[in-house]
């Protein structure tokens, strides 16, 4: 199959590249899987990896494949020292993952929920992301990071967060957010070969989602976004999961005659304020979606770029689609309420564009 | 035996309840009612029940992501949990907690938990209000967690700070074995998590948590010398959970039969019923009708959870804070 048969995740002007449909969750553990073989300083670490041990022959179970199945299988191939089981004791052991870091390793981590990222906030904020700079350039960080996000799930307060702003305000830390099986293996290949500490936050929504993904070795530079759409009426501006709920309001709103273009930012810190602002200057008119609170977030920051530099190219207000100010409730409607919607989005298009 | 009717009647109807609770729980999950993942104690009756029956409204426990027990013992209204689990607007938190943050302040509750290790200082700060105010003889802090969250920096931290501060905290640690499909053989670096209290410089004992006597006895000890304000001790108790880590969780992946059998052989109920029959400190006839009674209960609870509202939409945005109504809805 070709990019020309396919979805096309690539964007418009990638024709006849050679792949296959697969599902993000597959996608995720094969680019683990090779970048393992790849490099052998690379590791991957984090609760539950093993999936239990037996009890009579002490061999690693792989019960669950680890969370969210993302490692199945990888501990019969690597065995129990490249995929090493941590007890729950997530500051210990992301310290742990950046001291071999700093000693010459490859260290991946698997933090399992997002939420759980605030117990190792400390290491993250004072150790991963500061180490070079504060040491004055001696070093290097070649850490990654994964958890998964997001509401939809019945998880309630502690379990659906979205807050990767937090972590894109930290200098020194990069922050990286696939929205599908193609973004998603280009995004962990650079994250792991990346030479600084990189986070990936990956939406619980989009692990059962297939997409089109090329069969060659190839990473996403981290820092661009890309266009899941052009169009001339308004931009839509995705990450992670909203990436996706953008193009289905694409859909609907091209049923109302509105020429959405779609970009999916992809990465968060750096961000690609190019593509932004090229886009706004095309369709004067731009909407963030974000699933993230929105004070102080990425929907408010690429909000300020858009106005600092593409300000006399806008035709109107420039709008956000957001969650709201509020932990994420567990009852299923408030739930529902609480992400942006496809509807939410194609709302504040036609708020924005005067139509009815 | 020392202890009263009334309370053994007690320790039975909670034992029972919490069971039935959460099998009840458990089918209404998968009929599609729970909105969201839940994770059942059955099993693990015994440690909740007898350290609560110790307790009044005035004392504090903090509670796990398998909190259910813990809120049982402690009173919670059982209707009230079913219509949380179901987010329902009648449920113990309004429908916006779930089944893992289940609250009741009113009881003494300080709310299930899903950050593991994380409502352990919650029950060493109640703790510390009670020594503050001078009333530790009426109210302790008991924090309730497991072997996985053992491996938490924070229960070291908050071991040490209760030892410090003299605190009336009781550190409850429920080893059944696992967290989620990982062993305790594998994840702790010691056979019993209890010899780690001496570090700190505060009792540790090990306690069989399939025998509600047990437990009522080593927790009734660690209890007094709280309210005496001699100070926080350490209980490990030995127990198992009988279903999955949560609901859709398929033990054989990773337990072997012959463990299951083993502990369904020590099965805290049946132990009761075999202990006070023999002893004739209860009849067969009085523990039927306490199962009774609870059999109608959980009925009444599937029923009011099924047919409670729904919450308000504008619940989303109500409770953020106390004085500070609404700041930004979504933006949209
Ligand atoms: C900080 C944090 N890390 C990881 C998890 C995921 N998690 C939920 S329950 C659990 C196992 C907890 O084991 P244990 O403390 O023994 O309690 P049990 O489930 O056996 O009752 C894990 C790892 C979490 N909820 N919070
Ligand atoms: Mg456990």
């Amino acid at each position: 199959m070709t990019t020309s048969q396919a979805n096309n995740p690539l964007g418009p002007g990638y024709d006849n590249v050679a792949g296959s449909v697969k599902r993000f969750r597959d996608v995720f553990r094969d680019t683990l899987r090779a970048e393992m073989i790849r490099d052998e300083d690379v590791f991957l670490m984090g609760e539950d990896i093993s999936g239990g041990f037996d009890r009579d022959t002490k061999e690693p179970l792989d019960a669950w494949g680890g969370p969210f199945a993302a490692t199945k299988g990888l501990v019969q191939e690597f065995g129990p020292e490249r995929i090493r089981d941590a007890p729950i004791s997530e500051a210990g052991f992301v310290g742990a993952a950046i001291g071999s870091a700093l000693t010459g390793l490859r260290p991946v981590v698997d933090l399992m929920y997002f939420d759980f990222v605030t117990v190792a906030f400390d290491q993250l904020l004072s150790n991963a992301a500061k180490s070079r700079y504060m040491f004055g350039g001696q070093t290097r960080v070649p850490l990654t990071l994964f958890a998964r996000s997001g509401a939809g799930t019945g998880h309630a307060a502690q379990h659906s967060e979205s807050f990767y702003s937090m972590l894109a305000h930290i200098p020194g830390l990069k922050v990286v957010v696939p929205s599908d099986p193609y973004s998603v293996k280009g995004l962990l290949a650079a994250a792991i070969r990346d030479d600084d500490p990189v986070f990936l936050v990956n939406d619980k929504k989009l692990i059962n989602l297939d997409g089109f993904v090329p069969d060659e070795d190839y990473v996403i530079e981290l820092g661009k976004g890309r266009y899941l759409r052009r169009g001339s009426d308004v931009t839509l501006v995705g990450m992670s999961y909203t990436s996706v709920a953008c193009q289905k309001a694409a859909d609907q709103l091209a049923e109302i005659g509105v020429d959405a273009e779609v970009i999916d930012m992809m990465s968060l810190s750096p961000f690609d304020e190019d593509i932004l602002i090229e886009s706004v200057q095309k369709t004067n008119n731009v909407v963030i979606v974000d699933e993230d609170t929105p004070r102080a977030s990425m929907a408010s920051e690429f909000a300020a770029v858009i106005a600092d530099k593409a300000f006399d190219h806008l035709d109107g207000p420039i709008k956000r689609v957001t969650a709201p100010h509020a932990p994420v409730p567990y009852n299923r409607d408030l739930e529902n309420a609480f992400m942006p919607q496809p509807e939410d989005v194609v709302g504040t298009v036609k708020n924005l564009l005067g139509r009815e | 035996m020392d202890i009263s009717k009334e309370k053994l009647e007690w320790i039975y109807t909670t034992m029972y309840r919490i069971r039935r609770f959460e099998e009840t729980m458990l089918e209404q999950t998968f009929k599609g009612n729970s909105m969201g993942v839940t994770h059942p104690s059955d099993g693990q009756e015994a440690p909740p029940t007898g350290i609560c029956a110790h307790l009044t409204d005035k004392d504090w426990i903090g509670s796990t992501h398998r909190g259910h027990g813990h809120c049982i013992a402690k009173g919670l209204d059982t209707s009230a949990m079913m219509a949380e689990i179901m987010g329902k607007a009648t449920g113990q938190c309004g429908g916006k907690g779930g089944s893992m943050h289940i609250a009741d302040f009113s009881k003494g509750m300080l709310g299930a938990n899903a950050i593991v290790g994380a409502s352990i200082p919650l029950a060493v700060g109640a703790a510390l209000t009670a020594k503050y105010k001078g009333i530790e003889n009426e109210s302790v802090g008991v924090s309730f967690f497991g072997d996985g969250a053992s491996s938490q920096g924070v229960l070291h931290e908050s071991m040490n700070l209760a030892a410090v501060w003299k605190l009336p905290v009781i550190f409850a640690c429920e080893n059944n074995g696992y967290a989620e499909a990982t062993p305790a053989w594998y994840a702790v670096s010691t056979d019993d998590i209890a010899s780690r209290a001496e570090g700190y410089g505060m009792p540790g004992v090990v306690v069989d948590g399939m025998d509600v006597f047990a437990v009522y006895d080593a927790a009734g000890e660690a209890i007094a010398r709280a309210r005496a304000g001699e100070g926080p001790t350490f209980l490990e108790l030995k127990t198992y959970r009988y279903h999955g880590h949560f609901h859709a969780d398929d033990t054989k992946k990773y337990r072997k039969p012959d463990e299951e059998e083993f502990y369904q052989q020590k099965d805290p109920l049946k132990h009761f019923e075999k202990t006070v029959t023999k002893q004739k400190l209860m009849t067969a006839k009085k523990l039927k009708s306490i199962r009774d009674d609870i059999e109608q209960e959980m009925l009444d609870a599937v029923e009011f959870g099924l047919n409670s509202p729904m919450p308000d939409a504008s619940s989303l945005y109500e409770d953020v804070y106390v004085n500070y109504s609404n700041p930004i809805p979504g933006l949209r």
